[in-house]
């Protein structure tokens, strides 16, 4: 007899084979997280059952099993071995294995060169993944398959990882978007992330075999496989028991499984994990804790039937919620309604805008104002008056309840919003980044993965002992930390305790990033639904040292400000815009998604269309298919710098055609070796402007899937050059840049670097074609022709020394006459934008980041708000050399200081910093970028982008900044008045 | 922004205990004799735990990388517990000034004294590129030469260790060897004795002999070597104990040492003269420090060869290495030579590798992640797995992936003739067989 025991992420596997290798018994089920508990049991049940004698060869997998297989003295089996184990015995002549499971994904080559993969850290778990999907899509995964199976198309969904991807998802439910496509589009998400973090390059051929549960349960995600890989794989049968089955395989040595649960008890009991101190000391500390916090109310008066007198209405339609409140001309609450959206928030919207109507015939709207993620839909869809961002709403809110309030912090669903406020405005604002968000929505999902309510499980961890301690990351880091945790024997209260201190861990040290309490401020209000919560509000008093203000409507804040912004902005005795009775009765909404095809972005677009024939277009990147008309692109340095670029066209050249791919800092250096090699007689040609295309092309050769988007681009570039038949690819390392004078080095950071060595180890399609990445040091200009004579040398015969001096010459010329172009266009945009009155946004980034694939349009966005944009480097030679409190070193971000140096200077600029995902130098950046403008006197601002494509959260802090802005300038105004 | 920081001053020396950050445990306890010698009162911090992460992700950004974080977390763990008169306490932090965000910890420590109240400690700075003029370490030749001979000592302990221990015959002789053999170095090193060519020609032998004697069953064991960004490499704080996790494991550790780190920066130097340009005495200057540094080396290969244990290569063959796979110009962080620590653990018989690094750790997106492929492809017998350490990491995810590899690897012990098995060929019942050893 052979046992086989499986401990996954959220199921339990188990297997009991004869000797002859017949399954006699298996099970697979959900453990909730009591790993301990449920191996227990289900080893009694086989003693008693299943096993004559309860005596058994018996070795434990899985990846919570480790730790438990230690602990009792049962052999372990690396799951990956153990599936492989089970693979050659079943199914011999399979050549990969694809296996998915609740949080792990790994791929098995099996022939020509065993090779494992498994997901980075960073990845997120697959099943988990579309379990969390599913539960933001309200299905059952069941209930998701069967609908993918009915998708016409699919969304781009970020596939880096499940947070990424969610901040896709949601939008799209917002926008509308059919359930179905977004489904189908969940599940080639997680085929595009599977194949692109683990088979990084390998070619996934012959014989497939499909594993674990996603794979098994659902169709669509194997088809997409498939689809996607060219192949025919096999699901087989016990697909889901390889692990426990391999695990049965190896075992070679024989437990009583009574005396193995035994010592399972025992373990369970001498609990160790890491703690932290419980949330209340005492049933009284509590008792006084609820009786502060009911203090915190707003005035509520009956919304009587006859109720004639003018009301103010506020609908805040969030990420997962919508929320309503219907106030007096006192700010005093008639009515207010909660709900979550349900993935589309009009149709209810509707229903409680006719249940006011019905139950009060002598209503007399006076303001309708819409705010959140859906704003721009509800306002167009029911003719509201008035739509404010959402951090203002909250902001007036706030104010309302405490005059003198200055930090706020509001954690909802899915987003996480501070503002601290000085002089009455807002001073600056933390926004969660794509990278740890979750929270609410998080809480909730873990909740239910653990099979509890979220009231109920938060209740749980209120008088928890010892509350495990998860850290302050990213929310799939938590999951992993949970997972240990559980198998250090962690009871369910202690998580949820927890997982409440997490989430205020993570506003605080992650989103806020403060060190002290008073750096915070002292008047502190709390809001978002996550803070009914009380185990995430005592937290977060307990963590900062404060007692704070939760107001009673926590979760209203954002519709109760909006109808404060609208009272404020409608005058005496006006009537809203509100669709009547009639028309709402009439209302109806139809969705379709299409695509742009007026410019090569050619955006997804959602087109919702309403009774009245209006319609409501999102998606977009541009005003194009709004207005009709294309931007001129004449406010946008970023537009300039592209065309600069771009006009660089290849000449006929005698000694053949040189490639360049254009990413990374060719951004900047095209002109200069293009000149460089033009004079040489070589026809030069660059890659084309990245694409999501030109990306998923070169992504299957990505080594380090934490790298940053920038980088993994280079990918595609070099795919595509290799297939042009060149002569040579020229793309070479550079430690150092050139010395503008304004740092104490000027070097590249370390992927600009040296990333041509990661191509020349990793692409192999750079086995044809003749690749150029010596190392190459434009900073000493009179060294480079020795040097750059030696290196060309090596690859062609006959340039003479002379030749490359005069190329070199020209290349530093035309190097300075583009940097000059670019100060020049600068000014130029400065001056008009001076001359209309517009704002002046200074979009710091690298060269690199003019490229439309890695900002996604963020610069156009920010001329659509009626902004000027010009660039870090247009302005970084207005300031003197001056000292920063950190290593100034690299040129590129020597650049970003001196900008943000000269902003200061400037009462009409402010600078906005791009930072891409991973950049891990502008870890040291931002906090100096930050602290720079701070000390004079200006917003920071900063926008995390990667792989993802959705600019809703980009949209609300530029939104955000630009009222925080207007605030100030209305007040310095009135101040001078 | 910029804000005042106080400097160290020489007659701080006098009055002012140093704290130096753990990095290497058996190595920085004799370069803390060394400082001892030069008149320094230092103490090698010890603490660990939680609070040491936690005061980092407090004070410094989240996204720094993670030695960053445990290194200042640590320096402000030791600060808060009140058993440091504040008035006269420095820290001391190395800097080696290279393109890596590694260059940049003393200004993020200098800001997170300054935020958590500490703005009055002065923290010196261990660099041989000319940074931090006013705070540096004065540097003497004699002192240097101790300095070199501290962390040749220590690379010697570590590797007579790693090569002693998983099979000694007596649990613990392998360990007692390496604190007996500590303390006497650190005792001479104090008294400014131990250090000269001559001494240390003596005295390494001594040191290999003795290990040689301890009884021993030599039985074939999975090899693993570690290589990685240098703190996490070494680091028991910083790699979750990797060499004691990887100890319980059965296996043999080969962790290259901390000596090839300090020639690979010294050859660096002139190397960037020789790729770009540049003068006279920067074209020279790596020749005369490996030089220097090149007696030494011969002396612990020889006391290695000569006692039957596996000696590193010379710094100079190990510089042959690289070529074709990566180019000797790719300088930050632990740069070509973390390739080159790869190859040579693979030829070696190492080839079960460790490539340890900070989650987003940049230098090795192409020294070591970005190079896997290659030697892959070079020797096919390599089997590499990348290792991300984090402040939310955790360590079951680790040892998973440590533990997918060490399977890999007996399977391969188990089977020598097939490095690469091809598993097609295998028969269901070779496999059960096979598997059955592991």
């Amino acid at each position: 007899m052979k046992v086989g025991l499986d401990v996954g992420s959220t199921t339990i596997k188990c297997v009991v084979m004869n000797d002859a290798d017949q399954i006699l018994y298996s099970t697979y089920e959900r453990h909730y997280s009591h790993i301990l508990e449920k191996s227990e049991e289900l080893l009694r049940r086989m003693a008693k059952d299943y096993v004559p004698g309860g005596r058994a060869l018996f070795s434990i997998s899985g990846s919570a099993g480790m730790g438990m297989a230690d602990s009792v003295g049962v052999p372990f089996v690396q799951e990956v071995f153990a599936t492989r184990v089970a693979a050659n015995k079943l199914i011999p002549g399979t050549d990969v294995i694809i296996e998915l499971g609740g949080e792990d994904a790994k791929i098995l080559f099996l022939t020509n060169g065993m090779e494992v993969r498994m997901n980075g850290s960073c990845a997120g778990g697959t099943g988990a993944f579309i379990d969390q999907m599913a539960t933001l899509l309200k299905m059952s995964a069941d209930e998701m398959d069967a609908a993918a199976q009915k998708a016409c198309k699919t969304y781009t969904i970020a596939s880096r990882c499940g947070v990424f991807a969610k901040s896709d998802v949601q939008p799209l439910i917002n926008q509308g978007a059919r359930a179905e496509d977004i489904a189908a589009s969940i599940y080639q998400a997680v085929v595009n992330q599977t194949i692109a973090g683990l088979a990084q390059g390998r070619p996934i051929r012959g014989q497939v075999l499909y594993l674990g549960g996603p794979l098994t349960f659902s169709r669509v995600l194997r088809d997409s496989f498939d689809k996607t890989l060219g192949v025919q794989g096999l699901c087989p049968e016990n697909s889901l028991l390889f692990v426990a089955m391999g695990a049965a395989f190896y075992s070679d040595t024989e437990f009583d499984l009574a005396e193995v649960a035994d010592r399972l008890q025992k373990t369970g009991a001498s609990m160790s994990y890491r703690s932290q101190p419980p949330l209340f000391a005492s049933e009284e500390e509590y008792e006084a804790f609820k009786a502060r916090h009911a203090k915190a109310t707003v005035p509520r008066v009956p919304f009587g039937t006859d109720y004639s007198a003018p009301v103010h209405i506020g609908i805040d339609s969030g990420s997962t919620t919508v929320k309503m409140v219907v106030m007096d001309e006192d700010g005093r609450i008639l009515f207010t309604d909660y709900r979550p959206n349900l993935g589309n928030p009009v149709p209810l919207i509707k229903l409680v805008l006719e249940q006011i109507y019905a139950a009060h015939p002598a209503l007399h709207v006076a303001s309708v104002t819409t705010t959140g993620y859906g704003e721009d839909l509800a306002k167009a869809a029911f003719h509201a008056d008035y739509g404010v961002v959402e951090t203002v709403a909250h902001f007036t809110a706030a104010r309302h309840f405490l005059p003198d309030v200055d930090f706020i912090i509001d954690i909802g669903g899915q987003d996480m919003k501070c503002f601290k406020i000085e002089d009455g405005a807002i001073s600056n604002i933390f926004l969660n980044e794509a990278c740890s968000s979750g929270c609410g929505s998080f809480l909730q999902t873990f909740a239910q993965a653990l099979g509890y309510d979220v009231k109920e499980f938060a209740k749980l961890g209120l008088f928890a002992e010892r509350p495990v301690d998860l850290g302050s990351r990213c929310t799939v880091f938590m999951n992993s930390s949970v997972k240990q945790a559980q198998k250090d024997g962690a009871t369910i209260e202690n998580i949820s305790a927890g997982l409440s201190i997490s989430v205020v861990k993570n506003a605080i040290y992650k989103v806020i990033r403060a060190s002290s309490p008073e750096e915070l401020g002292r008047s502190i209000v709390v809001q978002g639904g996550t803070f009914y919560n009380e185990a995430v509000l005592r937290a977060f008093e307990k963590e900062m040292g404060v007692n704070v203000i939760r107001p009673d409507i926590a979760g209203l804040m954002g519709a109760y400000g909006a109808a404060l912004y609208g009272k404020g902005k409608a005058e005496a005795g006006r009537t809203s815009t509100l669709l009547n009775r009639e028309t709402l009765a009439a209302f109806t909404q139809e969705t379709k998604s299409e695509l742009c095809g007026r410019c090569g972005n050619n955006c997804q677009l959602t087109v919702n269309t309403f009774a009245d024939g209006q319609t409501l277009i999102s998606g977009n990147r541009c005003d194009r298919p709004v207005t009709g008309k294309a931007d001129s692109g004449e406010r946008n340095l970023y537009e300039y710098k592209r065309k600069l670029i771009l006009g660089y066209k290849p000449v006929k050249g005698p000694r053949g055609k040189i490639g360049m791919p254009l990413c990374l800092n060719f951004w900047e250096l095209y002109p200069f070796w293009y000149t460089f090699f033009t004079r040489l007689g070589f026809a030069v040609v660059h890659s084309p402007l990245s694409s999501r295309d030109l990306y998923l092309k070169g992504q299957g050769t990505i080594p380090s899937d934490t790298a940053c988007f920038p980088a993994k681009l280079a990918h595609g570039h070099i795919q595509f050059l290799a297939g042009l038949g060149l002569d040579a690819i020229f793309y070479p390392c550079m430690t150092y840049n050139i010395d503008e004078g304004l740092g104490q080095n000027h070097y590249n950071c370390p992927v600009v670097a040296y990333y041509p060595e990661v191509l020349n180890g990793n692409c192999p399609e750079l086995q044809s074609t003749k690749f150029i990445y010596d190392y190459v040091g434009i900073h000493r200009p009179k060294d480079f022709v020795g040097k750059m004579d030696g290196i060309l040398a090596k690859y062609f015969s006959g340039i003479s020394r002379k030749e490359v001096q005069e190329a070199s010459d020209a290349a530093y010329a035309e190097y300075a006459q583009h940097m000059a172009l670019i100060r020049a266009e600068g000014q130029r945009i400065i001056d008009s934008a001076r001359a209309e009155g517009r704002r002046i946004i200074v979009l710091a980034g690298r060269p690199y980041h003019v490229d439309p694939e890695v900002n996604h349009g963020i610069d156009t966005l920010i001329t659509r708000f009626g902004a000027a944009v010009i660039t870090e480097d247009s302005i970084s030679d207005r300031v003197e050399k001056f000292r920063t409190s950190v290593l100034n070193q690299w040129t590129y971000h020597s650049r970003l200081y001196a900008a943000a140096k000269y902003c200061t200077t400037q009462s009409d600029m402010d600078l906005v910093q791009l930072v891409s995902f991973g950049c891990g130098v502008d870890a040291i950046t931002t906090d100096e970028t930050r602290e720079i403008l701070q000390e004079g006197g200006k917003l920071y601002t900063q926008l995390k982008i990667d792989e993802i494509t959705n600019l809703g959260a980009v949209r609300i802090r530029l939104r955000s900044l630009f009222a925080a802005l207007d605030e100030q300038d209305e007040k310095r105004k009135n101040e001078e008045a | 922004m910029e804000f005042t920081y106080p400097r160290f001053t020489p007659d701080m020396k006098k009055t002012h205990k140093l704290l130096i950050p753990n990095m290497a445990p058996v190595q920085f306890r004799i370069l803390a004799a060394a400082m001892e010698h030069e008149g320094y009162q230092v103490e090698l911090l010890g603490n660990c735990g939680s609070q040491v992460a936690e005061q980092g992700l407090k004070y410094v950004h989240n996204d720094t990388c993670y030695p960053a974080l445990l290194v200042i977390g640590q320096f402000l763990d030791a600060l808060n517990s009140g058993k440091y008169d504040l008035d006269h306490t420095a820290l001391i932090i190395t800097q080696t000034g290279g393109g890596c965000r590694a260059s940049n910890y003393i200004f993020l420590l200098r800001k997170a004294l300054h935020k958590a109240g500490y703005g009055n400690i002065p923290v010196l700075s261990l660099n041989f590129s000319g940074l931090e003029k006013d705070s540096s370490l004065p540097m003497t030749v004699p002192f240097a030469r101790m300095l070199l001979a501290a962390i040749y000592y220590g690379d010697l302990l570590v590797s007579l260790k790693a090569q002693t221990m998983p099979y000694e015959v007596h649990g613990g002789d392998a360990a007692a060897m390496q604190d007996k053999w500590l303390n006497v170095i650190c005792d001479k090193v104090r008294a400014g004795k131990g250090y000269s060519d001559r001494e240390m020609k003596a005295a390494m032998p001594k040191i290999a002999a003795d290990f040689a004697a301890i009884p021993v069953r030599r039985t074939p064991k999975v090899k693993v070597g570690v290589v990685g960004e240098i703190y996490v490499k070494y680091s028991p704080l910083g790699n979750n104990d990797l060499e004691k996790f990887l100890a319980t494991q059965d296996c043999e550790v080969n962790l290259p040492g901390l000596m090839g780190f300090v020639q690979y920066c010294a050859y660096n130097f002139s190397e960037t003269a020789r790729l770009y340009g540049g003068s006279f005495f920067e074209m020279h200057e790596s020749a005369v420090i490996l030089k220097f540094i090149a007696g030494m080396e011969k002396t612990i290969i020889k006391a290695l060869r000569d006692n039957g244990y596996h000696a590193p290569l010379s710094f100079e063959e190990l510089t042959k290495l690289p070529d074709g796979v990566i180019g000797m110009g790719d300088k930050m962080g632990e740069g070509w030579l973390l390739t080159a620590e790869m190859i040579e653990l693979v030829r070696a018989g190492y080839e079960n590798i460790i490539c340890a690094q900070p989650f987003g750790c940049l230098p090795n997106h192409i020294c070591g992640k970005g190079m896997i492929n290659k030697i892959r492809e070079l020797y096919p017998q390599s089997n590499i797995t990348p290792i991300d350490y984090d402040p939310s990491a955790t360590r079951v995810n680790q040892e998973n992936r440590i533990k997918l590899m060490l399977a890999v690897a007996r399977e391969r012990l188990a089977s020598p003739s097939t490095p690469a098995p091809e598993s097609t060929e295998e028969t269901p019942a070779e496999v059960g067989a096979q598997t059955a050893n592991v």
